[in-house]
């Protein structure tokens, strides 16, 4: 009996690792039958920590969600012990819906092998497509494939593969670089952790096959350095292909030598951009520059590089193993395969979900992710972080392809998707964008540096209810400089967030700035508390109320002194009556 | 003594011996100066302008240079931290979920703003771009020479609990 305990970062904070201790310590003292192993994320984040019991090492019998330690001496007894299922913690089938309704090729093997032995990796036809690569193909042949398949750039841009990689081959010389952009730095993505973690050969092979296709000497994975636990299995995966010989001299026994590297980031958000990417490599300032020359022709240390993100290098192997038409089958006319999204913010079961490219959003939300927490209205969804936008309720029909997304004013990006509701403030979401920008800016071209602080000073004053008349104009004159007077990626999309809040809430933007009035409640400045009839007089509010801003008497309806209120909010924490209002 | 203005050097404990190592993997490697920072910053917790100017000595980057890549990056200290860094999620998923009110709980229990170490050395608070466990916005990874500990749905209260935990150790 094998027992499969999902250890991603996010799983290891739920608790999996102690929960993993105290199934391996009972089976251990019990002597019992059994070995505990661990795996990647599986995707559904809400659950964790999951445990997964294949009674004949092959087949999942069951899956238990949720397993504290204090749950595992119940499910020994009954599963390991008596081989009678645990219904208690075994997920429920809406939850298992979660899962089949996704179509999975990033995370085919996430939160199944375990990620620290490449053996189980080889055991469900991993490497396949490096030895069919190897034996069978050209380099002209690879490239063919992934153009069949239509595989485009999953990092954000959605630029095709197959012509970065011949360009890059192309190029003229034989010292070419292979680089892998782990730097995943969008907030509110992590699909790429998610590979990384769980299923780092699928990278390396993906990486091989790509570097024989462009004609690489080396590869280099530049990983942030948020991800410890991401490095760690990165560096245990690529020491045992090198021993297994699908790295190094003479890969496989054939003429082709190559090898992988790491190299950590150290948190650049402007590292994205390829450019950058490479100086920081250089182990520079992590500053853009001027394209032509491409990476294709002058990259790391002015050779030929070839730069392609986590999930575009996961796709790779399936690609070759089971062909380019195969993948071009799903998804699109022009986004073709799967995308994966990492559902969060205010949705009831995030995580990590891979679809075919073209599902309409509302599938993915309320199909796969079961819509917004607590029942609350659904306002937004940020697609693409800083560089994308917020697409409105009104829109969620929209398929989610690179064209269609692009049409809203978001972007696909990497993949992150913020449910907001009723409570988010969209001027505010603008702002933190602004802020993160602003921050990221690498300070090189003048109207991303000053117009990004520009911008954000202009929101700050708006969601502190100071906003003036012609601010919305001032917003949108400043977005387009920005986006026109910008060399790189990161100024030219920093305008995105607002650009589609406007659009989008504008009554929100006027709210702010002619009613003085936060449409979500949220910007503290704008808010007030009242306290209606239902207060029964208990008191706890006028207790918890740091400033003495409420008075009333035993049993009397309370009131809330304005003038020396400070908007904590500790009243309407202590309230169980809901009477204090929030406005 | 400085020669230029006359100053005594700061008494320091790090120990730039321990520095030697790093200096000779990555040394004669071209490129490698944010490896050789890093490690360095592993080592002494921060880097020091004694260690900048010793790795100027021995690899010959000016210090200016090293000064602007070490400034260029989230991730290099050139001030000392605490024994525990706190180090608070502000990605979008966080920052949805009340990521401010985590930042107000631990300002208020431990007295710490953003980039602030508490007087007893114990904890220094940082807000981070985002950790990448989203699906458990709020949350907070606090490093230690213990490893890492990531916590995860956070409450106003949770918050408290783990640092009053941390402190009881």
């Amino acid at each position: 009996m094998k027992i499969v305990v999902g250890q991603g970062s996010c799983g290891v904070a739920s608790g999996a690792k102690k929960t993993s201790d105290a199934l391996e310590n009972l089976i251990s003292t019990e002597g019992l039958d059994a070995r505990v192993e661990l795996a990647g994320c599986v995707g559904n984040c809400y659950l964790e920590p999951i445990v997964d019991i294949y009674d004949n090492d092959k087949e999942l019998t069951a899956r238990y969600v949720q397993v504290q330690p204090a749950d595992v001496p119940a499910i020994v007894e009954s599963h390991v012990k008596n081989g009678k299922v645990l219904n208690e913690k075994l997920i429920s089938e809406k939850d298992e819906a979660f899962l089949s309704n996704q179509k999975r090729i990033v995370l085919r093997n996430a939160g199944i092998i375990d990620p620290e032995d490449i053996n189980e990796y080889i055991a469900i036809g991993g490497y396949e497509g490096i030895k069919k690569v190897l034996t069978t193909m050209s380099q002209d042949d690879v490239i063919e494939e992934i153009k069949v398949s239509g595989l485009r750039g999953r990092g954000g841009a959605g630029f095709p593969t197959w012509f970065k990689w011949n360009a890059a081959k192309q190029s003229p010389g034989t010292e070419k670089y292979m680089c892998c952009n782990a730097d995943e730095g969008d907030p509110g993505a992590f699909m790429d952790r998610s590979v990384l973690e769980g299923d780092p050969h699928s990278l390396i092979e993906g990486m091989t096959i790509g570097g024989y296709a462009m004609g690489a000497s080396e590869g280099v994975i530049y990983v942030r350095a948020e991800y410890p636990l991401a490095i760690k299995r990165l560096n245990i995966a690529l020491g045992q292909a090198r021993e297994k010989g699908f790295l190094g001299e003479n890969i496989l026994g054939s003429n082709y030598s190559y090898d992988i590297r790491i190299k950590a980031g150290a948190g650049a958000f402007v590292c994205g951009e390829e450019t950058a990417l490479i100086a920081s490599l250089e182990g520079e300032r992590g500053m853009p520059r001027l394209k032509p020359p491409f990476p294709a022709q002058k990259g790391f240390w002015q050779k030929p590089t070839n730069i392609n993100n986590v999930e575009t290098f996961a796709n790779v192997p399936w690609i070759i193993t089971e062909g380019g038409a195969a993948f071009g089958a799903m998804g699109t006319d022009k986004s073709k395969g799967t995308k994966v999204f990492a559902l969060a913010g205010k949705i009831k079961k995030g995580g990590l979900v891979e679809v075919p490219m073209g599902l309409p959003l509302k599938d993915v939300i309320y199909g796969i992710g079961d819509g917004v927490k607590n029942d609350k209205a659904f306002k937004a969804v940020q697609m693409g972080g800083p560089s994308g936008g917020c697409i409105p309720a009104a829109l969620i029909d929209t398929p989610v392809d690179y064209e269609n997304i692009n049409k809203t004013g978001a972007i696909v990006g990497s993949g992150g998707m913020i449910v907001m509701d009723e409570d988010t403030c969209m001027v505010d979401m603008a702002r933190y964008f602004l802020d993160f920008t602003r921050k990221e800016s690498c300070g090189k071209c003048n109207y991303c540096r000053v117009g990004t602080k520009r911008m954000l000073e202009i929101l700050e004053r708006i969601t502190q209810g100071k906003g003036k008349d012609g601010d919305i104009e001032l917003l949108e004159e400043l977005a387009l400089k920005i986006r026109d007077g910008s060399m790189c990626g990161l100024g030219q999309t920093a305008p995105n967030p607002v650009l589609t809040t406007i659009k989008y809430f504008r009554h929100e933007y006027e709210d702010h700035i002619y009613n003085k009035h936060c449409t979500a409640h949220y910007c503290k400045a704008l808010i007030t508390f009242t306290i209606n009839d239902k207060c029964i007089g208990c008191t706890a509010c006028a207790r918890q109320c740091p400033v003495g801003a409420i008075t009333g008497e035993v049993k009397g309806q309370h009131v809330v002194d304005h003038d020396k209120c400070i908007k904590c909010g500790k009243c309407e924490e202590a309230c169980k009556f809901s009477a204090v209002i929030r406005d | 003594m400085c020669e230029n203005c006359g100053a005594e050097p700061q008494a320091t404990d790090l120990d730039l011996k321990e520095l030697d190592p790093i200096l000779e993997k990555y040394g004669k490697i071209k490129g490698s100066l944010i490896s050789i920072l890093q490690q360095t910053q592993d080592i002494h917790g921060y880097l020091s302008k004694e260690a900048i100017d010793y790795i100027s000595k021995k690899t010959g980057i000016t210090p200016a240079k090293i000064y602007g890549v070490a400034t260029f990056y989230a991730q290099f200290r050139l001030e000392p931290i605490g024994e525990y860094l706190i180090m608070l999620c502000q990605g979008t998923a966080c920052h949805v979920n009340g990521a401010a009110l985590i930042e107000e709980a631990i300002t208020e229990y431990l007295g710490i703003q953003d980039n602030e170490t508490t007087p007893d050395n114990k904890f220094t608070l940082n807000n981070v771009a985002c950790l990448g466990c989203c699906s458990l916005a709020p949350v907070m990874m606090i490093k230690s020479k213990d490893g890492d500990e990531t916590f995860g749905n956070l409450t106003k209260t949770k918050v408290v609990e783990a640092i009053k935990q941390i402190q009881s150790r």
